[in-house]
């Protein structure tokens, strides 16, 4: 384990950036982004930020191909695909699963080469959370915040971080940048890890009881009385999927630019009305439809198809930043255990 | 080699009202008024067929300057369609400039169809005014420009 | 409020004046209600809340309740009413289907003021006079409530409901209010610094469309922005320019139909002081074409659907610009 003490942390990040471009959380007036990291950016003390860590490796638009139209000819031109090598600083154990449940959908077969272009470039470092929020439930999900994945992981107490490779590519970029770091013992961070759990042990949403979420319980789920009700209030809005670090689904578009198309992906939400719009028509026309969907995705389908793990990590965006407060923590008291 | 800088000529799109400015820019091509070619002209069938959205996509679409002409204010065809226009476009106009985009990319005229001349006169000054400005930047879409 | 609200919406009930009750449903902590039809009195004593978190302006929901069979009771703060009457002008709200109980209001409480005042971990708020006693992971903390008031409730226009089949509370007065202070702030800025603060506020915009979907003044049937035929249809901003069209086409559309209630800025999950671009709409329509409150009646023409003869010339902006 290494360490560094945290009024001479900008050193680690110079050092980080001076061979890679180096993103981190940093305050701003409308709460924490990721940022690109320059002289002078501070870190972010703030839990997670706004928006998602998968903007990194899954962008909000993304440019696929271009198409150039002479005459009769068609010229398709492949855009340059970024080769930065980046290190994204500061994201919290929830969000570092998130790229796991991301990869299984990107890097089956057939492999998304955008996504798995930006993963290779990227490396993660993951910090311990601190302060864990009451809208925290990644525990449910077999998360432990205070063993947090990604290439690197790190603790910070009260005045230094310590820092511990997960991966070769964790233990390349900490010899990148020994020079700044000291060696510390491999039990220095376990006063922190008790800290943080002892508080985890408090959290109000800790428990759900996810019993209920079965495949073979499917049919059930799907028909269930409750569904109207939890969706009567739901506007069809898109802020749970996109601040979300698991949603995935995407549109692609062409745009005519007037001299040629660009073909681009945008992220999309099956909050949306248009989502399931295709040749014959729209198969989900009320918001219930929709709002199920969403839910027995990430509870039901996903889970089904990947060993059953869960396409949600508990992050608690969507319980900070729904504007109704309908969220994934109601539907499964709703839905889950007793209920099943 | 010293090279020649390009002059820059900026691309205007004018709505016209159907029965007033058009004819009134009829009237300058028939009368041989000049007026510069890089104006686009739009028919519409009243000032006040002029959605926002016109405005903002003529600038999406590599416009530099958008300008709206219709009857004088008593003489629409349409009895009140250019009042309407004339609210309209003034909130337009001023939400574009509390954006910071300049606001000497927009204008307003009633031109008449026998204004010919005026037709070619506001024109002439206004494709004037949108040069000094420059090209459009603060309202672009980098995706319509030609590389 | 809470208790008289029950009790007064059991009655209704009972008597047969509404079939279901508008309001808030309960939700798991102290802050996070959701909005929710009561069809019983049992339903009501469950889970029936209202407080200082009650935030949500249930006048949108309307539009669709009234297309239902009976009456619906709702219960709405001032500012809420302003939207009813606005719907009501609009024949988008059979208001003879609505019983409304206006509700006295001074004001709503915003959770990430608090937030933002170092309470993390919020597990429970108390209200105390005028104080709130929070319970977090990390220890009880007192607060002023005025200190975590709602940006839209600091400046607020009027506390006088606008319309009522009965009141409970107290009835209020239009307030003369600040609230166009920042958007004079922003006019007497150098259009390259306006330019530079709206590209920061708008880039961060992801397009969820909440500041749309919660919009009381935002009822058409299908948007142009959904529209795949519209050639403006997208789901995300591929380019600055279509941050700047959504935003502006959104304000121009509700303008002198926006009641300014603040729901867009308050759902907003980037933060986004979209108010401002409807306050300016409804600035310059003060100033140009007379003072306009949009929902203060029901039947007078809106500024955007009326006009006189000597209005002023869109050359205007030139005129009285800054710089």
């Amino acid at each position: 384990m290494k360490q560094i003490k945290l009024d001479s942390i900008q050193s680690l990040f110079k050092a980080l950036s001076a061979t890679r471009t180096l993103y981190l959380p940093v305050d701003t007036p409308a709460g924490a982004d990721f940022k690109k990291y320059e002289d002078g950016v501070l870190w972010s003390g703030a839990l997670n930020p706004n928006r998602s860590a998968k903007d990194f490796f899954f962008p909000q638009t993304e440019n696929m191909v271009d198409f150039k139209v002479e005459g009769k000819t068609i010229e398709i031109i492949e855009p340059t695909r970024p080769d930065e090598d980046f290190v994204v600083f500061g994201v919290r154990a929830c969000d570092a699963r998130s790229f796991e449940l991301l990869d299984k959908v990107f890097l089956c077969d057939p492999v998304d080469t955008y996504y798995q272009n930006r993963r290779e470039h990227g490396v993660i470092v993951t910090v311990c959370c601190n302060k864990p929020a009451e809208t925290c439930f990644c525990t449910n999900f077999g998360i432990d915040p205070t063993a947090p994945g990604g290439d690197v992981a790190c603790w910070q107490d009260d005045d230094t971080l310590y820092l511990q490779a997960n991966t070769k590519a964790g233990e390349a970029l900490l010899n990148s940048v020994a020079d700044v770091l000291a060696e510390a013992d491999d039990s220095a961070a376990d006063s922190v890890k008790e800290t943080v759990k002892a508080i985890m042990a408090k959290l109000p949403i800790q428990n759900l009881d996810l019993s209920a979420f079965t495949e073979d319980n499917l049919l059930n789920l799907f028909g269930s009385e409750q569904w109207k009700k939890l969706s009567e209030a739901c506007l069809g809005c898109g802020t749970c999927t996109f601040v979300c670090p698991t949603c995935q689904c995407y549109d692609i578009k062409d745009f005519d630019t007037g001299h040629g198309i660009k073909r681009f992906r945008c992220w999309d939400s099956c909050m949306y009305s248009e989502f399931t719009r295709c040749a014959h028509g729209n198969p989900r026309l009320s918001q219930v439809e929709r709002f199920r969907q969403r839910f027995m995705h990430k509870l039901v389908y996903f889970p089904a198809n990947n060993n059953g793990d869960f396409s949600c990590v508990g992050c608690g965006r969507c319980l900070a930043k729904c504007p109704i407060s309908m969220n994934i923590v109601k539907v499964i008291k709703a839905l889950g255990g007793a209920n099943k | 080699m010293q090279v020649e800088k390009k002059e820059f000529k900026p691309t205007i799109v004018a709505f016209c009202c159907n029965w007033c400015s058009y004819a009134g820019a009829d009237l300058s091509g028939t009368n041989r008024l000049n007026y510069p070619a890089n104006v686009k002209i739009i028919r519409v069938p009243c000032s006040c067929r002029v959605n926002p959205m016109f405005v903002l996509r003529a600038f999406q679409r590599g416009a530099d300057g958008v300008i709206i002409c219709g009857c004088h204010p008593g003489d629409c065809h349409y009895t009140t369609g250019n009042y309407y226009a004339r609210r309209r476009m003034t909130l337009l106009f001023s939400m574009l400039d509390f954006l910071g985009i300049e606001r000497d990319r927009t204008r307003l005229e009633w031109v008449s169809a026998a204004e010919g001349a005026k037709f070619a006169a506001t024109m002439n000054d206004f494709v004037e005014t949108v040069t000094k400005l420059g090209e459009n930047k603060r309202l672009e879409d980098l995706r319509c420009k030609k590389q | 409020m809470q208790e008289a609200m029950i009790k007064r919406a059991k009655e209704l009930l009972t008597d047969g004046t509404v079939n279901r009750v508008l309001g808030w449903q309960k939700g798991g902590v102290a802050y996070d209600a959701t909005p929710a039809v009561f069809d019983s009195a049992e339903a009501l004593e469950q889970g029936f809340v209202y407080d200082d978190f009650t935030a949500a302006n249930l006048s949108k929901y309307l539009v669709k309740e009234t297309k239902n069979e009976g009456k619906v009771l709702v219960f709405l703060k001032p500012c809420d009413t302003y939207s009813l009457n606005q719907l009501t002008k609009e024949h988008r709200v059979n208001r003879d289907n609505v019983y409304v109980i206006g509700v006295g209001c001074d004001g709503k409480a915003d959770v990430e003021k608090l937030r933002a005042q170092g309470m993390d971990g919020i597990l429970g708020i108390t209200a105390e006079g005028d104080n709130f006693v929070v319970e977090t992971l990390y220890g009880n903390k007192t607060v002023a409530k005025a200190d975590v008031l709602a940006e839209r409730c600091v400046v607020c226009k009027s506390r006088k409901l606008m319309t009522y089949d009965e009141i409970l509370g107290e009835d209020g007065e239009v307030i003369d209010s600040n609230r166009f202070d920042m958007v004079e702030q922003l006019e007497n800025m150098t259009s390259d610094q306006r330019y530079a603060f709206w590209q920061n506020e708008l880039s961060r915009c992801i397009r969820c469309n909440a500041c749309r979907n919660v919009c009381p003044a935002c009822t058409c049937e299908k948007c142009v922005f959904d529209n795949v035929n519209s050639g403006v249809a997208n789901t995300a901003a591929a380019d600055s320019f279509e941050e700047k069209l959504f935003h502006v086409i959104r304000a121009f559309h509700v303008a002198g139909r926006c009641t300014d209630c603040g729901e867009c800025s308050r759902v907003c999950p980037q933060g986004i002081p979209l108010h401002l671009l409807n306050r300016k709409f409804i600035k310059d329509i003060n100033e140009l074409y007379g003072e306009y409150q949009a929902g203060e009646d029901t039947d007078s023409r809106g500024p955007l659907t009326n006009f006189t003869y000597d209005d002023c010339e869109p050359s205007i902006v030139h005129e009285r610009g800054v710089e």
